[in-house]
């Protein structure tokens, strides 16, 4: 970015890039951090959700009328209430009904929903309400839901095809001629829970001023247009107010669920607050998951390596609804062009309707799955023409500046840096001497892969930020941007607080209110501090100039002479003329204009022309690469794999706050260990056989091995003090290198996720058997 | 239902209070006191985001029933606390940046407490062990280890 704060000194800059605590961590060790779930209004009922039990069946009649006869009992709500209304990601696919109308999509669809004076009554109450279903013929297979004469899940598209998207870039054919060697796999990811602890949750009230909700939501612009447009309010009239956050990782907290409508409607027939929170079982079974994806890859290799053309097909099992599954198709496409030259590229993705939950956005949207199959390939054939993992990655790598076939403009990689940080450790170099003897097998497993940073969509990009300056020189920072735990409150604040040369105490940030704060895309697609940090940036500099001006009156210097650090205004060159940041600001507020100091900033990213429809353009701000090295120990009369080490060399262009930084790569890796060995919702006829957290399985902390961590500086253009994507990178490359390095112990390429125990025993079974 | 007139010390504090025989103890500090530190997350024994320390034994407070704790003292996350100062294990969570999202935080901490109490110099695999019954989805658990082993060392020669 061109306007960074000049430099000021040996120490500058004063706080980015240093070790600094947490702006929430106090408030969440002491217990004083309120959720959702901790909101209560006075006179507030409970709301309870009755679910279907069928995965596909007509709703013939509905009968609430024991449910309202039963004491304590204020009102139950049916699709009727919401008079036909749905909600989705784009104007052509809002099929999704808070309640379900005419029929059930999938197992535990919401139906109804009781609102009573606690939570167990409203729970009975659900239990007496008479639901009369026709069962129909449901389809759980994304393969056959595509041909003809299977049941449809909905009418409005045929083969219950729910979306599809297409590239075509150069021309693969003349790629998969030129080269010496090609292969066609099939791969496959599973369906994963994104994992929140802190289920969904809200109170909710509305009256003539309007609505006000208190909801867990990682994006809480979303459910702000969506209550509006489901309840006929301007949007000036709908106040979500965001509490602390427990875990969003995308999906479910990136839009509205059954219960957020279903309380605001209840709330209204009432005329008293409403509140719910979701049990874990609603949350394992009704909330938006990861899309199970079979991946169809062709790639054409020469016989030094190089990567002539690849060639993809991606079949989503999409759920009963649409979703945000648009862009998860865009994903899963235009990003495969990253981190590896390619210049013949073709992709067809189908994103298929089935009565099964919901599939969405989680963590590393879309991406995952596609770098998944090409990285196992590409070195799956470097292993069949006898050349080394490192060395097919590096051979391919892309160097900055770069533009792929499909327009994506790359200004800083570090890629090969990262690899040869990787490949010069000692657990790569002496991998063949470390091998063990005996059932538990050492194998060792690296990966090179890319992630968008700054995401946009269609439609609204931008993201905004007030820096309001209290009389005493603190400071209110209002953002759109939500906090669901990957600690970009305080990165937001350190960029103000740098600017306005003050500390991190010096400055509050006001948590998300759509009555008081900009509004806002929300917090995906690793964009907030990219791009509400740079709009953070250019509100405290607008501030800023404010302050300079009064001290330039004052000193009657020129305004560019006024400088800021450590809580000091001084002249540039003239350290007599100097006074603290809190004496200026009261002079400025009291004696000069007497003007109210604010600022106001607007992220500029995001505006440029792109084509979502055939891929080509940004999808983002910049490009963050992640090189991997996994080590595991594979048991191979048990299948059981322990993962012993993560290296992990990340190029996030500059870590703003380290911790953070270090934080968000251990964790993605985390949810990328339990993504390669362990989850997957167990469906059978339409039914989340694991529906709770016992036996869904996810990554304890004695499953976690140690991390490495490596960072690599590029100090990109783009993003505030050089920065891209942190948050998502490491969830991108985990799951590759640890099947690679089960490969490296066994001998088996394992192409479809998770790979459990049970599939190492077979396999490893089935490789006995034929020699 | 009838409601049962139980007896608990909270955090050091007496309270009296009836109670239906079927709330859970999660639900009693939640609802009824009003301890939003403890937190509710599977509700299943499994995430540890309710635990409390119930006579001076770490348990999952959506495991037990309120009336069965009658009589007995509980310690939540809020009563670590004393006065404006944190509790070692607190400020080395702060220091470490042992959360992210903070719903398995005062869980992971009231663990470590218990764990620190029985073994005041836990090596990393006895960290681990100890930390098994607390599901954290954001952090791959490094600045938790590393918290808790800040934890132990300042709290060297003191009692916790």
């Amino acid at each position: 970015m061109s306007d960074q704060p000049a430099k000021i000194g040996d120490n500058w800059p004063n706080l980015i890039g240093k070790r600094l605590p947490r702006v929430d961590a106090v408030e969440k060790v002491n217990g004083d951090a309120k959720y959702a779930g901790d909101f209560n209004l006075t006179g507030q009922l409970w709301m309870k959700i009755l679910r279907s039990p069928y995965p596909h069946a007509k709703i013939i009649s509905i009968d609430a009328s024991k449910a309202l006869e039963m004491p304590g009992v204020k009102a139950v709500v049916t699709a009727e209430d919401f008079n036909g209304w749905s909600w989705g990601w784009g104007p052509t696919t809002r099929d999704e009904t808070p309640l379900a109308d005419e029929k059930v999509r999938y197992f535990a669809e919401a139906v109804a929903a009781v609102a009573a004076e606690d939570e167990e009554t409203a729970e009975e109450a659900c239990a007496l309400i008479n639901v009369v279903y026709e069962e129909l013929p449901g389809i759980f297979d994304a393969e056959e839901a595509m041909r003809d004469g299977a049941p449809q899940v909905h009418d409005y598209v045929d083969n219950n095809i729910s979306w599809d998207f297409h590239m075509d870039y150069g021309d693969v054919e003349e790629g998969f001629a030129e080269a010496d060697f090609v292969r066609e796999d099939r791969f496959e990811t599973g369906r994963t829970l994104t994992g929140f602890l802190e289920p969904p949750a809200a109170v909710a009230q509305i009256d003539s001023s309007g609505i006000t909700i208190y909801a867990a939501k990682q994006s809480p612009y979303f459910i702000y247009r969506q209550l509006a447009s489901c309840f006929k309010l301007p949007l000036s009239k709908v106040r979500v107010i965001q509490p602390y956050v427990g875990g969003g990782f995308g999906g479910t907290k990136n839009d509205s669920t059954a219960g957020d409508f279903c309380a605001v409607m209840l709330a209204k027939k009432t005329k008293r607050p409403v509140k719910f929170v979701y049990n874990m079982e609603e949350v394992l079974t009704t909330c938006r998951r990861r899309h199970n994806m079979i991946v169809d890859c062709k790639m054409g290799m020469k016989k030094d390596g190089s990567i002539t053309a690849v060639q993809t097909k991606v079949i989503a099992d999409g759920g009963a609804f649409t979703a945000i599954g648009p862009l998860t198709m865009y994903l899963t496409g235009i990003m495969t062009t990253l981190p590896y030259k390619l210049d013949h590229y073709k992709h067809d993705a189908y994103r298929v309707f089935t009565n099964h939950p919901v599939s969405a956005a989680m963590r590393g949207h879309g991406v995952t799955h596609t770098r998944f199959a090409a990285e196992i390939q590409m070195e799956k054939m470097a292993d069949e023409l006898g050349i080394d993992p490192v060395e097919v990655r590096m051979k391919n790598a892309i160097e900055a500046p770069h533009e792929t076939i499909n327009g994506i403009t790359v200004d800083t990689c570090g890629l090969k840096e990262g690899l040869e940080i990787v490949s010069s450790s000692s657990a790569w170099k002496d991998k063949d001497q470390n091998k063990k003897d005996g059932p538990v097998v050492r194998g060792i497993g690296i990966s090179g892969t890319s992630h968008l940073g700054g995401a946009r969509q269609r439609g609204h990009q931008s993201c905004a930020a007030i820096v309001r300056l209290c009389e005493d020189g603190t400071v209110n920072y209002l953002t759109g941007a939500s906090d669901a735990g990957q600690g970009s409150d305080t990165v937001l604040v350190q960029l103000v607080a740098e600017e306005l040369g003050l500390t991190m105490e010096d400055v509050t940030i006001q948590r998300v209110d759509t009555a008081v704060t900009p509004v806002d895309n929300g917090s995906y697609g690793s964009r907030v501090t990219i791009l509400a940090g740079q709009a953070a940036q250019k509100a405290a500099q607008e501030v800023k100039r404010q302050l300079a001006e009064a001290a330039a009156n004052i000193w009657e210097v020129d305004a560019g002479k006024i400088l800021f650090n450590d809580r000091t205004v001084f002249v540039d060159g003239d350290p007599d003329k100097s006074m603290s940041f809190k004496k200026l600001t009261q002079i400025a507020c009291y004696s000069e204009t007497g003007a109210v100091i604010m600022g106001k900033g607007f992220s500029e990213y995001g505006l440029e022309k792109m084509d979502f429809e055939k891929g080509y353009g940004n999808p983002g701000v910049n490009y963050s690469f992640t090189s991997q090295l996994s080590a595991v120990d594979v048991d191979i009369e048990t299948g059981m794999v322990k993962v012993k080490d993560f290296l992990i060399a990340h190029d996030c262009g500059r870590p703003l706050h380290p911790v953070n930084v270090e934080a968000q790569t251990q964790g993605a890796a985390s949810q990328g260990l339990g993504q390669a060995l362990y989850e997957d919702f167990k469906m059978r006829e339409g039914r989340t056989m694991n529906s709770t957290m016992v036996n869904y399985m996810m990554p304890l902390s004695t499953e976690h091995p140690d991390f490495e961590l490596h960072d690599i500086i590029t100090d990109d253009p783009h993003g505030p003090f050089g920065a891209k994507e942190a948050s998502e990178g490491s969830i991108i490359s985990t799951p590759p290198s640890i099947v690679s390095a089960i490969h490296d112990a066994t001998g088996i390429w394992f192409t479809k996720l998770p790979v459990t125990p049970e599939k190492i025993v077979l396999a490893l079974k089935e490789k006995k058997e034929n020699g | 239902m009838e409601k049962i007139t139980c007896n608990f010390v909270v955090n050091g504090q007496a309270e009296e209070i009836s109670i239906p025989p079927n709330r859970t103890l999660l639900h009693m500090l939640r609802e009824d006191l009003m301890f939003h530190g403890v937190r509710e997350g599977c509700s299943h024994g499994e995430c540890g985001s309710c635990n409390v320390i119930l006579d001076g034994k770490l348990v999952n407070a959506c495991l037990i029933l309120a009336v069965e704790a009658d009589g007995m003292e509980i310690l939540t996350v809020e009563g670590m606390v004393d006065g404006d100062n944190l509790h070692p294990i607190q400020q080395a969570f702060v220091d470490e940046s042992g959360m992210q999202c903070g719903a398995c935080t005062t869980g992971m901490i009231l663990s470590t407490k218990n764990l620190l109490d029985a073994n005041p110099d836990p090596s990393r695999e006895e960290i681990k062990d100890a930390l098994a019954g607390n599901f954290c989805r954001c952090t791959g658990y490094a600045k938790i280890f590393e918290s808790v082993e800040a934890a132990a060392e300042s709290m060297k020669g003191t009692q916790s």
